[in-house]
């Protein structure tokens, strides 16, 4: 598997047709590989009557909540904090490596 | 956001809803399976009683094991089905199931943006409002407004992770353990710990003094 945990990577930006289970919301955002969960069969092609394979491997990715949204206008109490995290399973087709800044 | 009964809940169904385009094809579908002598009516139904009879007293007893028992906890953190079969419960036909402590820094909340990914094995059928678009769309955005919602106001300098379980995993939310309940037996410390508790839109339950 190229990903490690600590890897930086960013989520693919793509609308296929059919069954995907990348939400739009995440995608084009950078975050952090924090566990490598295994190989588990492509839902893209297994919705469909097909075998999902190859498998893929799933990643538990980590993004910091003010990367993915636009801060609050709000007055009211805020929607998250600075140290808020939000953590997504993703395939990894739908990943692309990120350099070190 | 919570799950209140309509007002007329208590009603009895007088004029069923005409079945949708899926419904219909689920019942063509099990009736020709039926007829071809696949399953029978009673499997059907004893496939449905099953899946209603599951409960969060499941959970509540594995999150009670893991507050008494720190190798449990250790075990259930780093491989959480291995470590449910240890208590004689059949994991064989479960999803892989990842467990996620909550600590006096770290706060979990779990959900499923695509849809309605929920640890059923352990919980139980997922709440109405867990399935709902308005907790789906809200609480990986404005997680801390939605847990308000739920009475739930945690500290600034609290980490709020929210899980999106868009896949294969499956996540259980740990609570952590109600001070106060330091003498309880493990089955009243189930008894504190309930389904909100364990998706994370609460904290477990404070013993009654």
């Amino acid at each position: 598997m190229p990903y490690q945990p600590g890897d930086r990577v960013r989520i693919r930006v793509a609308t296929p047709s059919g069954h995907y289970r990348t939400p739009t919301y995440i995608q084009g955002k950078i975050g952090v590989i924090e566990a490598v969960h295994g190989a588990f069969r492509n839902p893209e092609t297994l919705a469909y009557g097909g075998d999902g394979r190859p498998k893929q491997t799933l990643y538990l990715v980590r993004f910091d909540q003010t990367h993915i949204w636009a801060p609050a206008e709000s007055a009211g109490s805020a929607p998250f904090c600075q140290n808020d995290r939000l953590l997504i399973d993703i395939y990894e087709h739908w990943l692309e490596p990120v350099p070190e800044e | 956001m919570h799950d209140h009964d309509a007002p007329d809940s208590h009603l009895p169904i007088e004029a069923d809803a005409e079945l949708t385009y899926y419904e219909q094809r689920v019942e063509a579908i099990q009736a020709l399976l039926i007829e071809k002598g696949l399953l029978s009516a009673d499997d059907v139904r004893r496939a449905v009683e099953d899946m209603d009879a599951r409960s969060p007293a499941v959970g509540a007893r594995v999150i009670a094991r893991a507050w008494v028992d720190p190798h449990f906890k250790q075990h259930l953190l780093a491989d959480a089905k291995a470590a449910i079969a240890t208590l004689g419960i059949d994991v064989d036909t479960w999803s892989t199931l990842v467990a996620v402590e909550n600590t006096p820094t770290i706060h979990n909340v779990v959900v499923c943006t695509l849809c309605s990914c929920y640890p059923r094995s352990l919980l139980g059928v997922p709440p109405d409002w867990y399935k709902s678009l308005n907790y789906r769309a809200r609480v990986v955005k404005e997680p801390r407004t939605v847990l308000e919602e739920f009475g739930l106001e945690l500290a600034p300098d609290i980490e709020v992770r929210v899980y999106d379980s868009t896949a294969d995993m499956r996540y259980l939310v740990i609570p952590q353990r109600p001070a106060g309940s330091e003498g309880l037996s493990e089955e009243a410390l189930a008894a504190l710990v309930t389904r909100d508790s364990m998706i994370g839109v609460t904290q477990a339950q404070e013993p009654s003094p």
